[in-house]
Order: structure tokens, then C-alpha cells, then sequence
């Protein structure tokens, strides 16, 4: 019952205007067709019932003998309610719903920067991704684009957002930072040391990656996937061939689904155990960094060992794994975890201990859990801010649906906050993957894909180390990809990033920015 | 204070020897490396770190060459803030149209003379991203390269293989 509380409560309201969507493969979640009279309508009816937006897109359908197809995803509890909508190709309009959901906004200008959709009512129509330089016209995710052929530069401008005043100074950061990471641009206003207002400018590493997912094949678009976030391989491929299995109406043998969070487990250990140093380089406590490094060194390289790349990529495909496992790699595991917990909880002591270090994480980039709400973040930034958010517990695929996961959830939203939930879901991690070799099942590694059938759709939503990751395929008319949405936890929590650093001190942001850590890639794509 | 100085002394010195793999020459090289710097670069040899459009995996290697196994430092290795104090640029692919121009610059901004290296699958040949609307494709399309450590991504060992390559030729 939990499961269609939403879907039932718009049909209600709807009455015959709402339509269940029979394209949508079944067993995933939830849709529902709505007119574009009513789209908006619909979104104020969820979000009274406390429903978060989970991803906002859209898709061009002229191949399939429609129009454009707009959709937007709500979560609530257990339950994701897609809701689509239909736009006509000579009327490229749709209603806006940031009145409703600030963090739409985003989705909204994206939408309307590669797709050339008009959100009718957003206020912010500057382009998003493409950057000024790229003609107004051009919009990569139209069908009748050539993905293949070069743009050229024209002139334009971007209008930032600005604060005058006596004493109030600006400074622009990046796009090409000062460490090793990746590019996106930061302009604060400020007045002596305090930070006034921070906007974020990104689409630095647009690769066209969601246009070239459109050119391979279901098999190929596999190892893209796996390229979107680096430092995601191994929940984007699950994200992307999940999806694809809805598709197919593939099952996958438990087997691979425990391997598959095998898998995961040890990437949120890896990243976590990164971030963990990242953090607490960023108020210059290089001890503690070298040695979180040490321990994620070590874990990529059981990796390596066992199952041939430190950061498994390419592991995962739809069907199935390609890495298995024997009792002798799992008894490697087992040491090689006995070895990180005990380092780990000594770490965790020095880190627990320190006074200095404590000083500058607590009470810094405060992330208020309403304004997180507001935002609808996700994963780690959610569960740091008071919202108990985790697809392995509340859209449990296998084998979350059969192992137990408990998350941490805090509720101070400050960068300490999102430090200990990395903590804790470590000792986690390394507790679920305890239990996953003790209960691993046997048999088959893949299960073979049947035809994809055109004019289908799959969605999936896993939960990677960062967060959420939400994946929407679609075949086109000849059973080829049609349109593949990423939505990497990125795209809505760079949003809590520029909230939660107001009042805050320049000096304090790249520790914000690490205890975020959230990917470009992945946003930009 | 006495747990800092406790872990310390129990995990004692963890950097590693590299080992001759692939390439038996490498080994050869590893102990040319520090005489190279020294000799052309007064012993210190700060390197400029460019993501021109990567997916992050380049990075996360990169990162790792820093750490307590790998220790570059101790060949005169560092990883400088500004493209003004660099020797060797080390870039990561593929170009994006939106990096195009900063990457441009960034070299520009590089006294020479310089280095570049571009990094990973992507940076040699743009990889599974190719060239498209919105990405160059590799980086000797947009900048000089002078030496390419492909790999996707290259593991650490093969970064310093490939660094120490690109000193010695």
C-alpha cells in the first residue's frame, strides 16, 4: 500500500486526466501520464504529501511518433512516482514547478539549455552546462542534432549573480583549481572575511556524455556508464544496467547481486576512507590524511589483486558480473578488513580526540535540515542534515531486500556531521560485507539479456557512496538506446553546497567543499 | 598526542621500491629519475595537474602517486598550486569545448620550457568520449604533448613509469 499511496492520491485528484504509463517497464515504480495543463497541479498535490523531487527531464520522442516527453520523479518513503507529461514539437513549453521545488531549477535550465524546452514560470533562464560561448540554438539532445559535428564560439555573456555595497569584494575561483581535482568555477562575494553569497558556474567537463550514450549500443553504453564519475564506476554501472534490466525484464542471479554489493560496499569504503583524509588535510592535519590515504591504498589494492581494476570498473554489466569470487579471495577480504577496522578505529580516535581539529568541522557550512528538504539532497549530505534518506533501505534492490543495513543520521549538517557519517557507514560497509561472504549464494555470474523491445522504459535507483543514483532508459523504435538520464547525486547536492556557506569564512571553504566532495562529472556529464 | 606518535611508530615506513614490471628498463630509469631532476631541475620538479574534461578516475591515480606507498616526493616530485611554478604539465582528457580554452591558457601561463603529458585513454586519444559537440577529444589536439601514459586509469606505478619516461627522453 505504501508503494502507491502517491499514484493513488494524484488519480484521485486527476480522475480520468491521470493515465498509468504502459510504457514504463513494470515491477520498477510507479508512473503516471498527465496533461501539460495539469503537470504543475500534480506537483503541488505531492508535494503536500511531503514528497521530495528526485529528478526532473526530458526526452525527445519524435523518433516514436510523439512529441517531446517531459518527466518528473517523487520520492516519498518506499515509494518514486514518475510523472511524465507531453509537449508538443511546435509548442516547446512546459509549466516550471520551482514554486513548488526550489530544486528544480537546475533540472529546469538544464532541460532547457540541451533540449530547448522553455520552463514556463522559472525565473532563471540562464544557460546551464552550455556555457555562453555556444549558439542559443544548439541543443545537443534533440534528435535533429548532429552530436558529431563541431559548434562554434560566439560572443555572450554570463549574467552572475552580484552584491555591491562599501567593502564588499568578489573572487573568482577556478575553473582550473589549485589541488588535483576536477574543474568548475566558484565566484563569492564577500565583505572582509565572511562569505556573502557563493554561486557555483559548472559544465567545465561536459563530455555530451547522455548524446553519446544514445549512439551505442545496450552492451557498449555499459562501459560509458562506468565513466560518467570515475570515482562512482561501480554504482553507475549498477545504476545503468539495473535500469536496463527493468527494461528487459532481466534477472540477474543472486549470486551477482551479491557480488554487485560486494562491489559497492568496498567503493563506499574506499571513497569514504579518501574523504576522510581530504577532510582533515583541509584543516591541515596531515597525519591523519597520510594515514586514511594508507588504508584506501590498501583496499585498492585487494582490489586489484582479487578482482583485476583498483577501482572495479567495468565489473558490473547488464545481466550480471564479470569478477567472481572463490574462498580463498574471500578469506583474503576478511584479513584484509580485520586489518583496515582495527587501523580505522584507532584514526577515528585521534580525529575524536583532537580539540583543534574539532574546533574548525564543528559548526562550519551548516546545511539547516530544512533547507535540505527544501533542496531535496541526497546520501551523505541528506543523512548529515536529519533526513533519513538511503535507497538500500527504502527502495531496496537485491540484495538490500535480504541484508539488513542500518544508516546513521545526523543532525547538526555541519561539515563534522557529514565527516561521521562517513564514519559510521564504514564500520557499516565493513559489517554488510562480513555478512555478504558469510551468505554468499551460488551459482551463475549472468543471466543472458532477451531483445529489448522498442518503445520501452526502465528505471532504477541505487545507492552509490555519494548517494541516490537514479538512472531512466529508454529504446527507441528500432530497440536501440533512445534517451539514457543520469542523475548523479551531484546534480541536486551542489545546490546545499552554495546554502550552507553563508556567514562562513573564505578560509573554511575548501573544507566545505571537501566535507561535500561531490562529483563534476557526474553533474556535468 | 601519544596515540598520534603510537600509530606513527606502528605503522612505520610504508613507501615502496617500484618495481621493474612491464618494463625492465624502468627500474633503470627509477634510479636515473632522481639524477635527471637533480641535474635539469636543481633536484625539485613541480608538476601542474590540469583535469581538461576527465571523469575523475585520472585524478583519484594521480592523488595516489602522492600517497605513503608511492611517496613521489622523495624523487623531488611535487605538485604545485600554479601552472607559473610549473615544469611539467600533467593532463588529464578528454578536452572538453568548456576546458578548451582554460587549458589554453593554463599553458600559456606555464613558463617554458615545459613538459606536457597527457594522461589516461582519454587523454591520448579521447577515449570512450571521442570527439563530439561538446569534447575535443585528446590533448596534443589542443596543446603540444610531449609524452602519453594511457591506461584508463593508468595505476600509479604506471604514472611514475611514465613520468620518469618523459623526463629521460
Amino acid at each position: 500500500m505504501d508503494k502507491i499511496r502517491l499514484k493513488n492520491l494524484v488519480m484521485n485528484a486527476l480522475g480520468s486526466d491521470a493515465s498509468e504509463d504502459d510504457s514504463l517497464a513494470p515491477s520498477t515504480v510507479m508512473s503516471l501520464v498527465v496533461p501539460r495543463s495539469r503537470f504543475a497541479e500534480t506537483a503541488r498535490i505531492l508535494k503536500k504529501e511531503y514528497a521530495l523531487l528526485a529528478a526532473e527531464w526530458a526526452s525527445d520522442e519524435t523518433g516514436l511518433g510523439r512529441g517531446y516527453g517531459v518527466y518528473a520523479c517523487f520520492r516519498r518513503e518506499k515509494e518514486y512516482l514518475v510523472v511524465k507529461m507531453e509537449v508538443p514539437t511546435d509548442d516547446p513549453v512546459f509549466p516550471s514547478l520551482v514554486k513548488k521545488y526550489p530544486a528544480a531549477f537546475r533540472f529546469e535550465r538544464q532541460i532547457q539549455s540541451l533540449m530547448g524546452l522553455m520552463p514556463a514560470g522559472n525565473p532563471d533562464n540562464r544557460p546551464w552546462i552550455k556555457h555562453e560561448d555556444w549558439p542559443a540554438d544548439a541543443w545537443p539532445l534533440r534528435k535533429t542534432f548532429d552530436g558529431a559535428k563541431k559548434l562554434p564560439r560566439v560572443a555572450g555573456e554570463y549574467r552572475w549573480i552580484r552584491a555591491e555595497g562599501e567593502g564588499i569584494y568578489e573572487i573568482p575561483v577556478g575553473p582550473v583549481h589549485a589541488g588535483i581535482i576536477e574543474p568548475g568555477h566558484f565566484r563569492f562575494q564577500a565583505m572582509g572575511e565572511d562569505i556573502i553569497n557563493l554561486e557555483a558556474r559548472l559544465g567545465y567537463v561536459h563530455k555530451g556524455i547522455e548524446k553519446r550514450f544514445e549512439t551505442l549500443s545496450w552492451v557498449d553504453a555499459s562501459r560509458l556508464a562506468a565513466r560518467v564519475s570515475g570515482d562512482t564506476t561501480v554504482a553507475h554501472s549498477l545504476g545503468y544496467a539495473r535500469a536496463v534490466e527493468a527494461l528487459a525484464g532481466c534477472i540477474p542471479p543472486d549470486r551477482a547481486h551479491w557480488l554487485r554489493a560486494l562491489f559497492l560496499e568496498r567503493e563506499r569504503i574506499a571513497n569514504h576512507l579518501g574523504d576522510l583524509g581530504a577532510i582533515c588535510n583541509d584543516v591541515a592535519f596531515a597525519f591523519l590524511f597520510y594515514q586514511f590515504h594508507r588504508l584506501k591504498e590498501i583496499v585498492l589494492r585487494t582490489n586489484m589483486n582479487l578482482f583485476g581494476h583498483r577501482f572495479l570498473m567495468d565489473r558490473i554489466v547488464p545481466g550480471g558480473v564479470i569478477a567472481d569470487i572463490d574462498p580463498d579471495k574471500a578469506q583474503t577480504i576478511m584479513e584484509e578488513l580485520a586489518l583496515i577496522e582495527k587501523d580505522f578505529e584507532r584514526l577515528v580516535a585521534v580525529y575524536d580526540d583532537n580539540s583543534s581539529l574539532e574546533d574548525r568541522v564543528r559548526d562550519t557550512g551548516v546545511l539547516r535540515s530544512e533547507v535540505a528538504r527544501d533542496l531535496c539532497v541526497v546520501g551523505i549530505v541528506a543523512r548529515a542534515s536529519g533526513l533519513n534518506l538511503d535507497c538500500r533501505i527504502h527502495h531496496p534492490f537485491p540484495p538490500y531486500d535480504r541484508i539488513e543495513v542500518n544508516v546513521p543520521v545526523l543532525v547538526s549538517g555541519d561539515a563534522h556531521a557529514r565527516a561521521w557519517v562517513r564514519v559510521e557507514e564504514v564500520r557499516e560497509s565493513i559489517r554488510i560485507i562480513r555478512e555478504l561472504l558469510r551468505s554468499m549464494p551460488t551459482g551463475r555470474l549472468t543471466t543472458p539479456m532477451d531483445r529489448i523491445i522498442a518503445n520501452r522504459s526502465g528505471f532504477s535507483a541505487v545507492e552509490g557512496w555519494r548517494g541516490e543514483i537514479i538512472y531512466w532508459v529508454q529504446s527507441g523504435q528500432n530497440g536501440g538506446i533512445n534517451r539514457c538520464m543520469v542523475r548523479d547525486p551531484s546534480s541536486v547536492n551542489w545546490l546545499g553546497l552554495e546554502q550552507c556557506i553563508h556567514g562562513n569564512i573564505v578560509p573554511d571553504f575548501p573544507l566545505c567543499n571537501k566535507s561535500f566532495n561531490q562529483s563534476y562529472s557526474g553533474n556535468d556529464l | 598526542m601519544i596515540r598520534i606518535l603510537k600509530q606513527i611508530f606502528r605503522t612505520g615506513i610504508k613507501t615502496e621500491t617500484i618495481p621493474p614490471v612491464l618494463d625492465p628498463e624502468i627500474a633503470k630509469i627509477g634510479v636515473k629519475l632522481e639524477a635527471v631532476i637533480k641535474k635539469r631541475f636543481r633536484g625539485s620538479l613541480a608538476i601542474r595537474q590540469i583535469d581538461a574534461g576527465s571523469c575523475n578516475g585520472c585524478e583519484l591515480e594521480i592523488h595516489a602517486v602522492n600517497n605513503v606507498f608511492y611517496n613521489c616526493e622523495r624523487f623531488g616530485i611535487h605538485f604545485t598550486a600554479s601552472p607559473r611554478f610549473a615544469d611539467l604539465l600533467l593532463v588529464t582528457g578528454p578536452v572538453s569545448r568548456n576546458m578548451e580554452i582554460a587549458l589554453r591558457r593554463t599553458y600559456e601561463a606555464t613558463p617554458t620550457p615545459k613538459i606536457v603529458v597527457a594522461v589516461g585513454d582519454c587523454g591520448c586519444n579521447g577515449g570512450i568520449f571521442g570527439e563530439s559537440y561538446a569534447t575535443v577529444g585528446a590533448v596534443d589536439s589542443v596543446i603540444p604533448v610531449d609524452a602519453r601514459i594511457p591506461g584508463c586509469p593508468p595505476t600509479p606505478i604506471a604514472l611514475l613509469q611514465g613520468i620518469l619516461k618523459a623526463l629521460a627522453d
